[in-house]
């Protein structure tokens, strides 16, 4: 099992409230969505995001969508009118959870 | 009896947004209404530094130039027009529209505008009699933000706009609603839906949260496979086909450019969501998790099943004040060594800093080649990369304290690392605004909202 960038499966978008930055991972199929349920922690997030999410991380599950949305306190230097980074809205967290790497089990009945 | 089908085309998803494709919808949408979502939470800012420079202004500027163009094609082909491009001073913004509907000889067409929104002349009142608790991200109180408040907005519901279509609206004008409400309202006023029928409700915030950002749920911002999505020099912004069950088809305007797939459409889903299982709404509190997208064909995407439950006693008020200023410089360094050269000016830039005695709140730092964007999450480039820009930005108390930061990088030319180059001129200070939100109750808004209609002579 090799371990596996997000950015090689996943879809992510990225958006901003206040000084809470929401993240959303879309696995293609249900067997990559478990293998994010079971490895894409909000522990794990908050690790990635180390030195930018200041706050907790929260994550939600969208079975429906094969998703899972990870919402980021004080990640955002204040907030969007606040901030005095350049990416003050938000909108490159979403590439950027695409870093995290995952290990993929192999298939049943592959060889 | 209802229509069968009601199409709501989106019209723009910020102030500043393109006009093309609102331009293509109404020439070639077949729709029935054109919803625009003006605001975002700094747009509210903006447009409050516009006021007090100016009383009569304060809605957004692109909204008269857009009106000239759209009103006529509103009447030439029979839909409505909703926005809260009003902003801040709605008022002002439908005697201007009345004055261009005026002038483009558009007589009968009704204006409406919805009031209520703007609450800073009972901010006090609300404060002595304690219904402002702690601000919803940090608990802060209400009465140790700073007195010299920009604006104080409570986000409406759909309410004031469906009775705005009942009076025979054909533009509707408000400030700071919600984002899905534009979308919404005509889903209510159409189909009569009840206040309180909340899985419809909660389809028609889903849809309106779809629209509500234009080219998002079209082929824009994409992170798929986003080099495959045709056209985006003329992408189109979104028409959702709603029927009378709260079901609809996402589609976009024939001929123009983008995509609209199950995976595009679904980044959008989650967009700016917290708990997608309790997503609040002046409306409803909509589930999305119960919703389901279906490919129906080229460019339509099914949606249906999103379930609501009732509706939050609170609304969201948001209070905005001046909050100090950001002063900020850009230089760019070439290879050989570009990141230890800027590196060194960095350092050079702390130290004479520190020999002046000049104080700031934060000092940040970004490498634009490395990490401007990714923070420290972005590896290392490598050493020979061809350039880096260093970027500096300090949160400073006045704008002379901000301005002044940027003076210390032109003579890095002369005086630093060689090969500086990409200077784009002195950056002006940027005012910071701090941002304070809470719940009020309902009881407190509803009865102050007005719906005022103006007929063009």
């Amino acid at each position: 099992m090799a371990q596996v960038p997000l950015a090689s499966f996943c879809q992510a978008r990225s958006g901003d409230k206040g000084n809470t930055v929401n993240v959303a991972v879309f696995a293609p199929d249900d067997r990559h969505y478990r293998v994010l349920c079971d490895q894409l922690t909000a522990e794990r997030v908050k690790a990635h995001f180390a030195g930018w999410v200041q706050g907790a991380v929260e994550r939600y599950r969208a079975d429906n969508l094969w998703a899972l949305n990870f919402v980021c306190r004080e990640a955002l230097n204040g907030g969007g009118s606040r901030s005095i980074r350049l990416d003050n809205l938000g909108k490159c967290f979403a590439s950027n959870i695409l870093r995290v790497t995952v290990e993929i089990p192999d298939q049943a009945g592959d060889e | 009896m209802a229509k069968p089908s009601v199409r709501v085309g989106a019209a723009q998803g910020f102030y500043g947004d393109s006009l093309d494709a609102a331009l293509a919808t109404a020439r070639r949408g077949d729709i029935d209404y054109l919803s625009f979502d003006a605001l975002s939470e700094l747009t509210l800012a903006i447009l409050a530094k516009d006021r007090a420079k100016n009383p009569a202004a304060g809605y957004t500027k692109d909204f008269v130039p857009a009106m000239r163009q759209l009103l006529p094609l509103a009447r030439q082909h029979g839909f409505k027009i909703l926005t809260n491009a009003g902003g801040i001073n709605p008022e002002a913004a439908q005697a201007a529209a009345v004055e261009v509907a005026a002038a483009l000889g558009l007589s009968g067409l009704r204006i409406a505008v919805v009031t209520g929104d703007d609450v800073r002349g009972r901010l006090e009142e609300w404060a002595r009699a304690g219904w402002l608790g702690g601000d919803l991200e940090t608990g802060r109180n209400f009465g140790d933000i700073p007195p010299d408040i920009l604006f104080a907005n409570v986000y409406l519901g759909s309410e004031p706009l469906v009775a705005a279509l009942a009076q025979g609206a054909d533009l509707v004008i408000s400030g700071r609603t919600t984002d899905s409400a534009q979308f919404m309202a005509p889903l209510l006023y159409e189909f009569g839906w009840a206040p309180d029928d909340w899985d419809r409700l909660a389809q028609g915030v889903l849809m309106g949260h779809l629209l509500e950002c234009s080219a998002q749920s079209t082929g824009g911002n994409f992170s798929g496979a986003w080099w495959t999505v045709p056209d985006l020099d003329r992408v189109g912004y979104p028409v959702a086909v709603c029927r009378q069950d709260g079901s609809f088809v996402l589609t976009k305007t024939p001929g123009t450019g983008g995509l609209v797939s199950r995976d595009t459409v679904k980044e959008q889903m989650l967009y700016e969501i917290h708990d997608p299982a309790r997503y609040l709404t002046p409306d409803v509190v909509a589930d999305f998790t119960a919703a389901r997208l279906h490919d129906a064909g080229p460019d339509q995407v099914e949606v249906s099943g999103a379930a609501g439950h009732v509706r939050p006693a609170t609304l969201k008020l948001v209070v905005g004040y001046p909050d100090g200023y950001m002063g900020q410089a850009l230089v760019g360094y070439a290879w050989p060594d570009a990141l230890l050269k800027a590196e060194a000016a960095e350092a050079i830039v702390r130290r004479q800093l520190a020999r002046r005695g000049w104080e700031y709140d934060e000092i940040h730092t970004d490498y634009l080649g490395w990490n401007s964007l990714h923070g420290p999450a972005a590896p290392r480039p490598p050493e020979n990369i061809n350039e880096i820009y260093l970027r500096m930005s300090v949160r400073a108390r006045t704008a002379e304290q901000a301005a002044r930061f940027g003076r210390l990088f032109p003579p890095l030319a002369l005086d630093g690392p060689p090969g500086m180059g990409g200077t784009a001129g002195m950056m002006p200070p940027r005012q910071l605004l701090g941002m304070w939100s809470g719940l009020i109750a309902r009881e407190l808004v509803d009865p102050f909202v007005r719906v005022r209609i103006e007929e063009v002579d």
